[in-house]
């Protein structure tokens, strides 16, 4: 029906022909309808994407990938039932991103799989569920994490507020699950050190994915008397946050993790010019290669519905090939140790796979809104720009971790 | 202060919402018996006829268009499914309406996709009306109460003033004698239960944009009209009418109220950071609708106003 | 008064046909259980097998309530959710292994699920079996939305948007029974099914039973008979809740999750499509119900993506034309067949299953055009190597014809059975 499906299509389609010979399979377990069904389905394309790359570049040590979605309506149960799924099918990697609810449900599932069925292990490659706790307490060998966590962009955030005199009033709303507390509780430490004379004058969480209209919450917002509004909504929430502000009218600037949302900066429209931020490990204005620009003009140009923002999936799928490569071998556990202590020269910069954790270090880039930029967003004529100083080098934004990685034996 | 103006003028409009859905299924159950559990349905058709329509022309067709269109579908429904169900006792109507819900929201998936399709506000409504300690109310929401008035007015001069309006209200607790009295009660029925759902694509039509047009949007309105219908009372469109504005207030009251149990209940000793005590007024919102559909069950079976218990 | 007797003792079931009609059945569906491991299924099969044998008991234990006690409820999740979080918690009671919980084998949890989900129902009952019919049901509505919406808040209860997930093996073994590997928990499924199907069974020979069904269809002489109705009614209602919570902990142990979405209204729609099209007359009918539904639901997916469509149309269809659900339909058959007029009768049905199934040829490739056109990939619906466009005039005779022809069929036989004398 629309331009939106049709791309979308025209991909799987491409997919589907080469799947008849694929080798190395990939499940794509996040929501593709509902409220958060575009969240998903940005990832997604992404991956189709960057798994036709490979493909096209001789695949990975010889072998096609393929990459298949799995529907999980963002519920931890269905996530369950479509991981047995995808492992009955073939599937040796999991993609998952969307709702740490989901994915601390499928690290401990992953977990038992693979005690409970040696030989036949598969990896969880997360590329946006950022709870800290999945690289620090909760820590697993199956789990590699390329989306820098909830901890280390917060700390980006709360290092621009510190240089901001004019804040004085800071209002928390998220998410009421493990990764909206753990942003609320990021965000009441890290100001308490950074800036002890702010004052949280409202920390709220609402239920996921189920709110209409966050107008009763703006007016909160607006009441509390607060200069700056952190969040890490995503997904409709954060798209209807933004609605519900432009709303208002009121010009109180949003620190966020994903304001880069689909539909979340043309709800706003000029509103969001220096009153919208989003710390992310890469934005399409910033300078790179021609390939570089290529590749977002080639996914805009296939998606149109869309916007180059999952530059992490590029990265994971590339990292495995990296990784794959050198193990010469596309097994799960080999991949897994060629992967720890890996570095990937990616486009913006060096990452590295920390081993300790299995928590990708990268740059952090933080950025607003505005009107001078390469590449828009949907679809309208704003796009992200870097702050002065945005950059935050992966060394700068690294932050300790408490794992004890228990590790399988080496092959 | 501040708080408590929005959170009326919200809580006004939200109900008055409600009531454009509800009072079309407290005519339904009221005469027919049938707790209409595809009410909801027909409100996301609204929405999603005004977005076809406003698609293909503007917003100001769809507004009349988008009702009339629900309100034939509505009256196909009775006319070859009810009535033929209705001899099966009302489990099987109720079952059958259960049915339909499932399968319009299906039709809707099939039609415009899983996901939220992109219903916008016309653009001559989109600006701010006036502005109160700090923040602007939108045109739109304005525009929203003005309809909804105007649909209740229409309503009870269609009801009070009007012969047909007679014949619906004898038939709402009558509906033998009715009959008896020559009146094609069927045709009543069927024109009741197609303004009925006319009156939900309406509501449809002008809260799709505001909200969100999404294949959930009739779940998620459903159980809420349910409690709507109940708690005012069978056959009496007054309670409707009280229980749509106490619940549009109660739950716009709630979500504004950012006090937690332990400042509430102070004097018990309750502790903030206690799994009780946290809980805060504002997580109890979504809660309210239906806590007090059943104490009202349980307590008042008849409704706020009804005339006979349900 | 010896005649009238000696009448009773005539009408009574032969030793022979108390085999056939009540030991028979049950013979023959523990043997087909016992014997599905020789098959050697898949993994998929184990998943598949393992979720039918959930929803056969919580289907049956709907059925206690809906087709034996007369009661609708739209919230009957509730106490398969409540009965399955404190077995998730018992899991992880067990895996702590303090005092009694230590000894404590995971392959005895769905015990701790009737016990929990029977508590909630007494406690729920109390005031929601006051009132029968609509009432009834919008209480049950109301109660489920409360429940579901309230879990939100306690997080230690139901862990929130996360759910609370819990490791089975743990606890000691037995019957030698690891409690890992997916062979391991059939037969965990196939022992509480049986368990569970027989007692539900059994159940409806009591007088208790007896007294449920005949609640339903009269209350009034109940009363008249010395019983109170509402009691009958709060006692069905607990045992219903009860086994309900026992499915629930199978399916605690079977995905090793519990999230609030399981007391929501969708699992309790699902229950009650389920009991309905197989059939709330009939004790096999939720069963048939719940194997059928459970097949179509993950495998019919991989086939169709308009497979909640074609559920929602056998829902209806079956709610118009067959009340009895899919369990009279066979017994119907059967019936006619063995009675006087075989041959007359199956003549019609030739017809009625020639109308409908050009009916339902039509309506299949309607459907399946038509979610191709509004996906917009270009697809064609290619059954057995046909090529089917929604540009085509073929296509559209496909559709068409059959419909026309078929519902041309239908009626001609509906027109038989009233001319047919009574």
């Amino acid at each position: 029906m629309s331009i939106k499906t049709a791309a979308l299509a025209a991909a799987v389609s491409v997919v589907a022909v080469s799947s008849a010979m694929a080798d190395v399979k990939f499940a794509f377990i996040d929501p593709l309808s509902g409220p958060m069904g575009p969240s998903g389905e940005a990832g997604y394309t992404s991956f189709l994407l960057a798994a036709e790359h490979i493909n096209a570049n001789g695949g990975v040590n010889g072998e096609q990938i393929e990459v298949k979605g799995y529907d999980n309506k963002v519920n931890p149960k269905e996530s369950l039932v479509q991981l047995q799924k995808a492992i009955d099918d073939g599937v040796r990697y999991i993609f998952q991103g969307n709702g740490s609810s989901v994915a601390a449900a499928i690290i401990d599932a992953v977990n038992k799989h693979n005690q409970r069925n040696p030989g036949d292990e598969v990896l969880f490659f997360n590329y946006a569920a950022v709870t800290p706790d999945f690289t620090n307490d909760g820590c697993s060998f199956w789990h590699f994490r390329f989306d820098a966590h909830a901890d280390m962009k917060m700390a980006a955030i709360t290092d621009y507020i510190q240089g901001q005199d004019d804040i004085k009033k800071v209002y928390l709303i998220g998410q009421d699950y493990i990764f909206g507390q753990a942003v609320a509780a990021a965000a009441e430490s890290q100001l308490k050190e950074k800036r002890p004379d702010i004052e949280i004058v409202g920390n709220e969480l609402h239920p996921l994915a189920k709110v209409k209209d966050f107008t009763p919450y703006i007016q909160k917002i607006i009441s509390s008397g607060a200069d700056a509004v952190i969040t890490g909504n995503w997904g409709a929430d954060m798209q209807l946050l933004m609605k519900a502000a432009a709303e208002s009218g009121s010009e109180i600037p949003y620190f966020t993790f994903y304001g880069g949302s689909l539909g979340a900066v043309s709800a706003l429209g000029e509103g969001a010019i220096d009153r919208l931020y989003q710390v992310t490990e890469a934005i399409t204005n910033l300078d790179a290669s021609d390939e570089q620009y290529a590749l977002i003009e080639e996914y805009k140009q296939r998606f149109p519905e869309y916007d180059y923002y999952y530059h992490r999936a590029f990265n994971a799928l590339n990292m495995f090939k990296q990784a794959a490569e050198t193990a010469g071998s596309n097994d799960p556990i080999p991949v897994a140790f060629a992967l720890e202590g890996m570095t990937y020269e990616e486009p913006y910069g060096t990452a590295t796979m920390r081993a300790d954790d299995h928590q990708l270090q990268q740059n952090l880039y933080i950025s607003t809104v505005s009107k001078d930029v390469k590449y828009g967003v949907d679809n309208i004529d704003l796009g992200w720009k870097l702050l002065d100083g945005g950059k935050i080098d992966a060394a700068a934004a690294e932050q300790p971790t408490t794992c004890q990685m228990e590790r399988p034996e080496k092959p | 202060m501040e708080t408590i103006v929005f959170a009326l003028l919200n809580g006004v409009i939200y109900g008055l919402l409600l009531f454009m859905l509800s009072s079309g299924l407290t005519l339904i159950f009221s005469m027919m018996g049938v707790l209409n559990f595809a009410h909801a349905s027909f409100y996301m058709l609204g929405a999603y006829f005004a977005f076809t329509i406003m698609g293909a022309t503007s917003f100001w067709i769809a507004l009349f268009l988008a009702p009339v269109l629900v309100g034939l579908v509505g009256a196909v429904v009775e006319r070859y499914g009810l009535r033929r169900v209705h001899a099966n006792g009302h489990v099987a109507e109720l079952l059958f309406t259960f049915g339909l819900a499932y399968l319009i929201e299906e039709i809707v998936k099939i039609f415009y996709g899983k996901t939220a399709v992109d219903y916008k506000i016309p653009s001559l409504l989109d600006f701010p009306a006036f502005t109160i300690y700090g923040a602007s109310f939108p045109a739109y929401r304005m525009f929203m109460l003005v309809i909804a008035i105007g649909m209740l007015i229409g309503l009870w001069f269609l009801l009070k003033k009007t012969r047909a309006g007679l014949i619906i209200q004898a038939a709402l607790t009558h509906p033998h004698m009715v009959g008896h009295l020559g009146h094609n009660v069927p045709l009543i029925f069927m024109t009741v239960f197609g303004i009925g759902c006319a009156l939900a694509g309406l509501a449809g039509v002008i809260a799709g944009n505001i909200f969100v047009t999404d294949p959930a949007m009739a779940v998620q309105m459903g159980p809420i009209v349910f409690v709507v219908v109940v708690v005012g009372g069978i056959g009496s469109l007054e309670g409707a009418f009280l229980a749509s504005i106490l619940i549009g207030l109660l739950q716009n009251f709630a979500v504004g109220i950012s006090a937690s149990f332990a400042d509430i209940f102070w004097f018990t000793g309750l502790s903030p950071t206690s799994e009780i005590g946290d809980i805060t007024v504002s997580s109890l919102a979504p809660v309210l609708p239906f806590l007090l559909l059943v104490l009202m069950l349980i307590f008042r079976p008849r409704g706020l106003m009804g005339e006979q218990e349900l | 008064m010896s005649d009238t007797t000696q009448s009773y003792q005539n009408i009574a079931p032969s030793g022979a046909a108390k085999f056939r009609q009540r030991i028979l059945p049950f013979a023959v569906f523990i043997a087909i259980i016992l014997l599905i491991p020789l098959t050697d299924p898949s993994r998929t099969m184990y998943a598949l097998m393992h979720q039918m044998a959930i929803y056969i008991v919580f289907a049956v234990a709907y059925n206690m309530l809906l087709g034996k006690g007369g009661m609708l409820s739209f919230g009957h999740a509730v106490y398969f959710g409540l009965g399955g979080y404190l077995c998730m918690h018992a899991m992880n009671w067990i895996a702590d292994g303090t005092g009694i919980w230590g000894s404590f084998p995971t392959f005895f949890l769905p015990i701790i699920g009737f016990v929990g989900g029977g508590l909630a129902a007494i406690v729920i009952g109390s005031f929601s079996t006051k009132r029968s019919g609509t009432t009834f049901a919008m209480i049950s509505l109301g109660v489920a939305e409360l429940i579901f919406a309230g879990a939100f808040m306690f997080d230690s209860l139901f862990g929130g948007e996360q759910g609370i997930n819990g490791d089975r093996m743990n606890g000691p073994e037995v019957f030698g029974l690891s409690m890992g590997p997916q062979s391991d928990i059939y037969w965990f499924m196939a022992f509480w099914t049986i368990l569970a199907v027989i007692a539900m069974y059994a159940f409806t020979r009591t007088p208790l039973g007896r007294l449920s069904e005949a609640t339903r269809d009269n209350p009034q002489r109940v009363e008249f008979i010395g019983y109170n109705p509402q009691r009958v009614r709060w006692l069905v209602f607990s045992l219903s809740g009860a086994f309900a919570g026992l499915a629930g902990g199978m399916s605690a142990v079977n995905y090793e999750i519990f999230t609030p979405e399981a007391l929501s209204l969708i699992p309790s729609g699902f229950v009650l499509i389920m009991a309905y099209v197989g059939g709330i007359t009939y004790f096999v009918g939720p069963i048939m119900g719940a194997i059928l539904l459970t097949y179509m639901s993950s495998m019919m997916s991989d086939f169709t993506e308009a497979w909640l469509l074609y559920l929602g149309l056998m829902f209806v269809l079956i709610v118009m034309y067959a009340p009895r659900g899919i369990a009279g339909i066979i017994f119907g058959i059967w019936d006619g067949i063995r009675g006087p007029n075989a041959g007359e009768m199956m003549r019609k049905w030739a017809v009625q299953l020639a109308g409908g199934l050009l009916m339902l040829i039509g309506l299949i490739v309607l459907v399946e055009v038509a979610v191709r056109w509004s996906n917009g990939w270009g697809e064609a619906f290619e059954p057995f190597g046909l090529h089917f466009t929604h540009g085509s005039i073929v296509t559209w005779i496909v559709i068409i014809v059959p419909l026309v022809a078929g519902g041309y069929l239908l009626r001609l036989a509906g027109r038989e059975k009233e001319e047919m004398p009574a």
